[in-house]
């Protein structure tokens, strides 16, 4: 019941924030939307019983990507707002159908199956860990079965830091 | 009312078609790479309610996986952005057209 | 119904009260240390030796023309100052100030990253608050106090790393608590990732020897040179309860929160009458009696010298401290 009324209060708040933050005409106020979006799913995530994915979410997600987008929007401010003039060759009304009809159907599909085959609590697909709490729990899984997967990241990581480096330095 | 993974599915779902609407429409890649982080989250949500549904915390770690990639490619994207602004001072994507037939 | 709803809504409010006094008189220590280390008085009109001096303050804050710049960002220009307020008190819902339910709101088992991934949001005032100005040295400054926060940031959450290493929790009472089994306070066994942690603080609360961004002589007045009225009590505001959260974060991980020195000598049980609460305020005001010491003593580091520090000095220095902990942790 609890659960309930938090999925319903978190999923409107979601969705509303997600269309502002593509509908907004100011950039600014849209990032801010994204920050609040962020928070909520990291709500959500807490719901989900995720603690360690909703301080995650909050630490990198909110705290520090959506921080990078306000700098390059303040680095990039115009006077002029950038879409004044419309490309005629766009059909933005026809993304917006074909969107609408992806989603009816991802609904109905979802709806369908879960009626037909109602979800089973499947038990125990991982042996059991020594630890409880989902910190520890993560931190198993993540240094014992998925630990190459874990290094690859950080090299992805650091990849991306010296490109993001090189791109955006200046030429002197 | 039991909330069961579809309803978590739908509103990823949901989430998710909202950032590709945002993406079609919008023409500020700045809003567009905003929309993609939109999708990213949605695909999130979906994987963290079936880990929670399926009792095996593989979802979560896939979870953190694309948390990580989402920053990397946040990152260089928005150098690739201010290098092009640097250039052609626009940040309107039907104008980055030079390699367009 | 009543456990999980009534009371913790009645420590909140005690809480909220009890921090809203406290930054309200911080302003006033923090003018009469100063003071004294500048061998003058301080305020000492309004009341007994200047006391009242901290509720004068806000009446004439309150009662001060709101002004706001012309084409200012309206929305942003009202939200920052809340952005900046807000996170710093979210923080003390986590901060244990005594080791029974009864002092503390709550008890996340992941409550040191919940304590720097709130802070980071205390990040989105400043750059808004530079922003919505509408005007170029708020925003130079807003920018640079950004960068600053996010670079110590860094530095920070890389020691806690070590720390939360020597604890084995990550949750607030669980590291007291390792600390009393232990026997020894983390400020002994990790005495370089105390100083970093001190450091890194200071930098984070925008605090002298770090306060390029917002002192009055950089920039004209830094992010909130726009702001007059209410709205600078708000950021003025959020400075000191950052100092207090840093204070008490720093008294949880290194100075064993509620426990009394030496928790593990048998011959100082004798000290056990004096509760744990207020060993814990004790230890929270001699580190915001050093940061304001601190301030009245040293020089301030020119933005250069304070990136450099951020990310040359004090990253490497965790990064060693973690690796350090970890053979530690494996030989011993």
């Amino acid at each position: 019941m609890a659960e309930a009324i938090a999925f319903y209060t978190l999923s409107v708040l979601i969705l509303g924030l997600g269309v502002a933050v593509i509908t907004t005409p100011k950039t600014v106020h849209s990032v801010v939307f994204l920050v609040l979006n962020f928070l909520c799913v990291a709500v959500l995530y807490v719901v989900l019983q995720a603690e360690f994915l909703a301080v995650i979410q909050i630490l990198v997600y909110a705290g520090g990507i959506v921080v990078l987008y306000l700098f390059v929007v303040m680095l990039v401010n115009l006077k002029h707002a950038p879409e004044e003039h419309e490309d005629p060759r766009r059909l933005g009304r026809l993304a917006l159908a074909l969107s609408g009809a992806m989603l009816l159907e991802v609904v109905g599909i979802v709806v369908y199956s879960s009626r037909h085959e109602p979800f089973a609590r499947v038990t125990g697909s991982t042996e059991v860990s020594p630890v409880q709490g989902n910190v520890e729990e993560l931190g198993w899984l993540l240094y014992t079965d998925y630990l190459i997967p874990f290094e690859v990241a950080s090299v992805l990581l650091l990849v991306a830091m010296v490109g993001a480096i090189v791109l955006a330095r200046r030429e002197s | 009312m039991e909330i069961t993974p579809a309803h978590y599915t739908v509103l990823s779902a949901a989430l998710f078609s909202i950032g590709v609407i945002g993406v079609l429409v919008r023409r500020n890649i700045i809003i567009i790479f905003m929309a993609i982080e939109l999708m990213l989250n949605a695909v999130n949500i979906n994987l963290v309610a079936h880990a929670r549904q399926l009792e095996n915390l593989v979802g979560q770690v896939f979870v953190v996986f694309v948390i990580a990639v989402a920053a990397a490619e946040a990152a260089v994207g928005l150098g690739i952005i201010l290098a092009l602004f640097r250039n052609k001072e626009t940040v309107n994507i039907d104008e980055m057209n030079v390699m367009r037939w | 119904m009543i456990e999980t709803v009534v009371i913790p809504l009645l420590k909140i409010a005690v809480l909220l009260n009890a921090i809203l006094v406290s930054v309200t008189f911080m302003t006033l220590l923090e003018r009469k240390v100063i003071a004294w280390a500048q061998s003058r008085l301080g305020p000492m009109r309004v009341g007994p030796y200047g006391v009242l001096q901290a509720i004068a303050d806000p009446i004439k804050l309150i009662l001060k023309e709101d002004i706001t710049p012309a084409r200012c960002d309206r929305m942003m220009f009202t939200l920052a100052p809340i952005l900046s307020l807000v996170p710093a008190l979210v923080v003390f819902s986590v901060v244990p100030f005594g080791g029974d339910a009864l002092f503390y709101i709550t008890d996340i088992n992941v409550g040191l990253l919940f304590v720097i991934s709130v802070t980071s949001i205390g990040v989105y005032g400043i750059i808004l608050a530079g922003w919505a100005s509408n005007s170029k040295y708020p925003l130079l400054a807003g920018l640079r106090a950004s960068a600053q926060l996010i670079s110590y940031e860094i530095a920070v959450t890389m020691t806690l790393v070590s720390v939360i290493l020597t604890a084995g929790t990550l949750s607030m009472v669980g590291i007291v608590e390792s600390q009393q089994e232990a026997g020894l306070w983390y400020g002994f066994v990790q005495p370089v990732a105390f100083v970093l942690v001190l450091i890194g603080g200071l930098a984070e609360t925008n605090r002298a020897p770090f306060d390029m961004p917002e002192a009055e002589q950089e920039l004209t007045g830094g992010f909130h040179t726009e702001y007059s009225g209410m709205r600078f009590a708000l950021f003025f505001l959020a400075e000191y309860a950052n100092m207090i959260v840093i204070s008490a974060v720093v008294t949880v991980l290194f100075w064993g929160g509620w426990l009394r020195p030496f928790p593990s000598v048998d011959a100082l049980v004798f000290l056990d009458f004096i509760p744990g609460w207020t060993w814990f305020f004790a230890k929270m005001f001699v580190f915001l009696y050093l940061f304001i010491w601190i301030r009245a003593t040293l020089p301030r580091y020119r933005y250069d010298q304070l990136m450099r520090i951020g990310w040359k000095v004090l990253i490497p220095i965790a990064i060693v401290n973690i690796v350090v902990t970890g053979i530690v942790k494996v030989v011993l």
